[in-house]
C-alpha cells in the first residue's frame, strides 16, 4: 500500500488513496454533484444496464453480490428485498438518510458530493424489487445535503431519469424528497416510517421484524441506507463478479469509515471491506497516522456510539462484521472514535450515555427510565458525589434494559474473556441498549477509574466519635 | 397544495408543512398548527403532538441565528465543552437562551455528523468545522455585520432549493387502495389465486 493520500479542499475530512473507489469515485471533482459531471463519469449507465435486463435478474445480481446493509445491522440488501410477501402491492422504498449515530458521517458526504449516484441507486432498487414510489428521507439538520439532493432530483426529472417511462422504458417511479426535523430514533426503520406518515417518530412494535412485510401505509416497504443504495450503480455497471472480488467473501465491496477523536488525521475513508485492521486504520500512514501528540491509545469505539468499546488488545482485528461481533462489539455504521491516554473515561462514557438518554423516544420504559437513570448515576459519579454502591447500581439498571451477559471485549490486563454479540433486550429498538453499551464497556474495562472517583465513606458509629477531645480522659 | 399531493396520505406532509410554517414565521405558531391540521386532515392536537417530538421545531420566537454547538462524543473529546463555555460567556446567555437583541439563540446539539472535524457547530444548520474560540468570535462579528447573508438565511429556512416535480413527468402518489397488481415492468409471477389481497 502506498502512503499517499489525497485530500480535496471541497470535502474537508475526506481522504482518498490507492484503494478501490466504488462510492467515492467522483469526490475528486468540485462539481461532482452536478448532472453534467455525473453523466461524464458513467452516470446513469448502471440504470441503463439494469433496464436492459428483466427486473428479477437485477435482483439476483444484487443478491449474488451480497451487498451488506451499511446502516448498522449489516443485513444483505438483496435478501431484504426478497422478504416482501409475494403478490402484495404496492411496495415502497424509503431511503434512510437520517444519519445521526455519534461518530458517523458518510451518508451526508454521499448526499452532498454525489446525489445523482444515490438517485440512480434508488431507481435500480425500485426497478429490481418492483417498488412503486420512493421516499428519500434526509435528516432535517443537513441543509446542504437537502439542497444538493433537491437540485439533483430536479435535474434528473428534467432529463427523464425519474418519473414516467424512464429512458423510454415501461418503468415509472417518482422519488419524493422528504426531510426530517431532528430526532435520532427516526434512524430506526419503523420509526422512520412512522415519521414519514406524519407521526411522532417512535419505533413500531415487533413482529413483524421487517417493514418489508408491513411498512409504510401498511404495505410492504424496503428501507435502505444511503450508502447501500450508492453501491448499486457501480455494481450494475461492473457486475457482481467484479464486486465480490473486492473485500472478503462474507463482506464484499468497500465501506466508508469515519475515524474521529484523538488521532493525528481524523478523516473519512473508503476502505476495502473485511481486510483492513483497526491498527491499519488508526496508525496507518494512509489513514489516521497515529495518536495525537504521540500519546498511547486507551480505548476506541469500533462502530458508532452504540457499539461496546475496544481496547488496544483488539487492534489487530480486521474491520469485518462477524469477527468484530465474536470479539464482543459491532461495526454498526462504520464510525471509529479514538480515545488517547489523556481521556477521562467516565466522562466520555457519560457524553454517550447522555446522548441516548436524551434521544430516547419514551415508548419503552426500560429505555426511557433506565437510560435516564444510567445518566443520572453516572453524572454524580463523574461529579465526585458517587457512592460505592453506584457502580453496581449501573450494572443493575443496565440489566433491566439488557438482561443477561452484555457483550464486551477481552482484556489481557484484566484477565477478561470476550462476551460475543448480540445481547438480549427488553426494548423495541436499539436506543436503550445503546445507552448501556458505553457505560458497561467503560465500567467493565476501566473500573479503576470509576472507583477513583468515589469518595470512600467509612462507617463510624456515632458513639465512637469523640464529642470533644479530652473529655473522659 | 402540491406537497400534499406527492404523498399517498396527506398526513405524511405534516413535517414538510411544519418546516414551511417555520420558514414563514421563524417559529411554529398556533395558527399554523391549526391550519396544517385542516390541510392534512388531522386535529391540531395531532399536529402539535408530531411537532413537539422533533427538535428543530420551535414554538416561540428564537434568534435570527440559531447556533447549535455539538457536545457528543467526538466533539466532547476535542473540546466541544470549552467552546460551549466560551460561547455562553461571549453571548452572555446560557445554552437555550436568546440574546436581548434577538439576534442569537444558543443551543447544545447532539451529533451533527461531522465528527472528524470536531468541534463543530451549525448556524441555522450551516456547518462550521474545527471551531476555535477566535473563529467563534469572528463568526459572531460576520453574522452581526451581515457578511454571511448570502450563505446563511434567517432561522426557519433550512434548504433554499425545493424539489419541483414537473406535471408532465410525475407519476403521482401511489396509494395502497389504487393498486392491485404488480407494477407493469415486473414480469407476471405465479398467479395469486386464493391469496387474500
Amino acid at each position: 500500500m502506498t502512503a499517499t493520500a489525497i485530500t480535496y479542499p471541497h470535502t474537508p475530512g475526506f481522504y482518498t488513496g490507492d484503494r478501490p473507489e466504488i462510492v467515492t469515485s467522483r469526490f475528486k471533482y468540485d462539481d461532482s454533484y452536478t448532472l453534467s459531471r455525473y453523466l461524464a463519469t458513467d452516470g446513469y449507465e448502471g440504470l441503463k444496464a439494469a433496464l436492459a435486463k428483466p427486473a428479477p435478474a437485477v435482483h439476483d445480481e444484487v443478491k449474488n453480490a451480497t451487498v451488506l446493509g451499511r446502516g448498522g445491522a449489516g443485513f444483505p440488501a438483496g435478501t431484504k428485498w426478497g422478504l416482501t410477501p409475494p403478490g402484495v402491492f404496492p411496495r415502497y422504498l424509503v431511503v434512510n438518510g437520517d444519519e445521526s449515530e455519534p461518530g458517523t458521517y458518510k451518508d451526508r458526504l454521499l448526499m452532498e458530493r454525489d446525489p445523482h449516484q444515490l438517485i440512480e441507486g434508488c431507481l435500480i432498487a425500485c426497478y429490481a424489487a418492483g417498488l412503486s414510489q420512493c421516499f428519500l428521507y434526509i435528516r432535517g439538520e443537513m441543509a446542504l445535503a437537502q439542497e444538493r439532493v433537491a437540485t439533483a432530483l430536479n435535474e434528473a426529472y428534467g432529463a427523464g431519469y425519474i418519473g414516467n417511462n424512464i429512458l423510454g422504458s415501461n418503468f415509472s417511479v417518482d422519488i419524493v424528497l422528504h426531510w426530517g426535523a431532528g430526532a435520532y430514533v427516526v434512524g430506526e426503520e419503523t420509526a422512520l416510517i412512522e415519521s414519514l406518515e406524519g407521526n411522532r417518530g417512535m419505533p413500531r412494535l415487533k413482529p413483524p421484524f421487517f417493514p418489508a412485510a408491513i411498512g409504510l401505509y401498511g404495505k410492504p416497504t424496503i428501507v435502505n441506507n444511503v450508502e447501500t443504495l450508492a453501491n448499486l450503480p457501480w455494481l450494475l455497471r461492473n457486475g457482481a463478479g467484479e464486486y465480490t472480488k473486492i473485500g472478503t467473501e462474507t463482506s464484499p465491496g468497500t465501506r466508508m469509515v469515519a475515524i474521529s477523536g484523538h488521532v493525528n488525521r481524523p478523516g473519512v475513508f473508503e476502505i476495502i471491506n473485511g481486510t483492513t485492521t483497526f491498527r491499519d486504520l488508526i496508525y496507518g500512514d494512509e489513514f489516521c497516522q497515529g495518536i495525537r501528540n504521540g500519546n498511547e491509545l486507551k480505548a476506541f469505539v469500533p462502530g458508532g456510539g452504540s457499539a461496546p468499546w475496544f481496547v488496544p488488545d483488539q487492534l489487530d482485528l480486521p474491520f469485518e462484521g462477524r469477527l468484530v461481533g465474536a470479539a464482543g462489539s459491532m461495526l454498526g455504521s462504520g464510525a471509529i472514535m479514538v480515545m488517547d491516554s489523556t481521556t477521562d473515561i467516565p466522562a466520555a462514557a457519560l457524553t454517550l450515555c447522555r446522548f441516548y438518554a436524551h434521544e430516547s423516544c419514551g415508548k419503552c420504559a426500560p429505555c426511557r427510565e433506565g437510560g435516564t437513570w444510567l445518566m443520572r448515576i453516572l453524572e454524580r459519579v463523574v461529579a465526585g458525589h458517587g457512592t460505592s454502591r453506584d457502580l453496581d447500581q449501573l450494572y443493575s439498571v443496565g440489566e433491566t434494559i439488557c438482561p443477561g451477559d452484555f457483550p464486551h471485549a477481552s482484556s489481557e490486563r484484566l484477565g477478561l474473556k470476550a462476551v460475543p454479540f448480540p445481547y438480549k433486550m427488553t426494548t423495541i429498538c436499539f436506543v436503550g441498549p445503546s445507552a448501556y453499551a458505553p457505560v458497561h464497556s467503560a465500567l467493565t474495562l476501566f473500573r479503576d477509574e470509576f472507583e477513583a472517583r468515589i469518595v470512600k465513606r467509612t462507617f463510624i458509629p456515632v458513639s465512637a466519635i469523640p464529642v470533644s477531645a479530652g473529655v473522659g480522659e | 397544495m402540491e406537497i400534499i399531493g406527492r404523498y399517498p396520505r396527506s398526513r405524511s406532509a405534516t413535517i414538510p408543512l411544519l418546516h414551511l410554517a417555520q420558514q414563514q414565521d421563524g417559529y411554529v405558531t398556533d395558527e399554523a398548527i391549526t391550519h396544517i391540521g385542516e390541510l392534512v386532515g388531522s386535529t391540531s392536537a395531532e399536529v402539535l403532538g408530531t411537532a413537539t417530538f422533533y427538535e428543530m421545531f420551535k414554538f416561540e420566537p428564537v434568534g435570527k441565528y440559531l447556533i447549535n454547538i455539538c457536545g457528543t462524543m467526538s466533539c466532547a473529546l476535542m473540546g466541544g465543552d470549552d467552546l460551549m463555555h466560551h460561547a455562553e460567556h461571549t453571548l452572555g446567555i446560557k445554552a437555550g437562551g436568546t440574546t436581548a437583541d434577538g439576534l442569537f439563540t444558543l443551543e447544545h446539539a447532539e451529533c451533527q455528523a461531522a465528527c472528524t472535524e470536531a468541534p463543530t457547530l451549525q448556524v441555522n444548520y450551516r456547518y462550521r468545522f474545527r471551531v476555535t474560540n477566535e473563529m467563534f468570535d469572528a463568526l459572531l462579528e460576520d453574522l452581526r455585520a451581515g457578511n454571511l447573508d448570502g450563505e446563511i438565511p434567517p432561522h426557519g429556512t433550512v434548504a433554499r432549493v425545493r424539489q419541483r416535480i414537473p406535471a408532465d413527468k410525475a407519476v403521482g402518489a401511489v396509494a395502497p387502495e389504487d393498486v392491485t397488481g404488480a407494477p407493469v415492468w415486473m414480469p407476471v409471477p405465479q398467479p395469486a389465486q386464493g391469496r387474500p389481497s
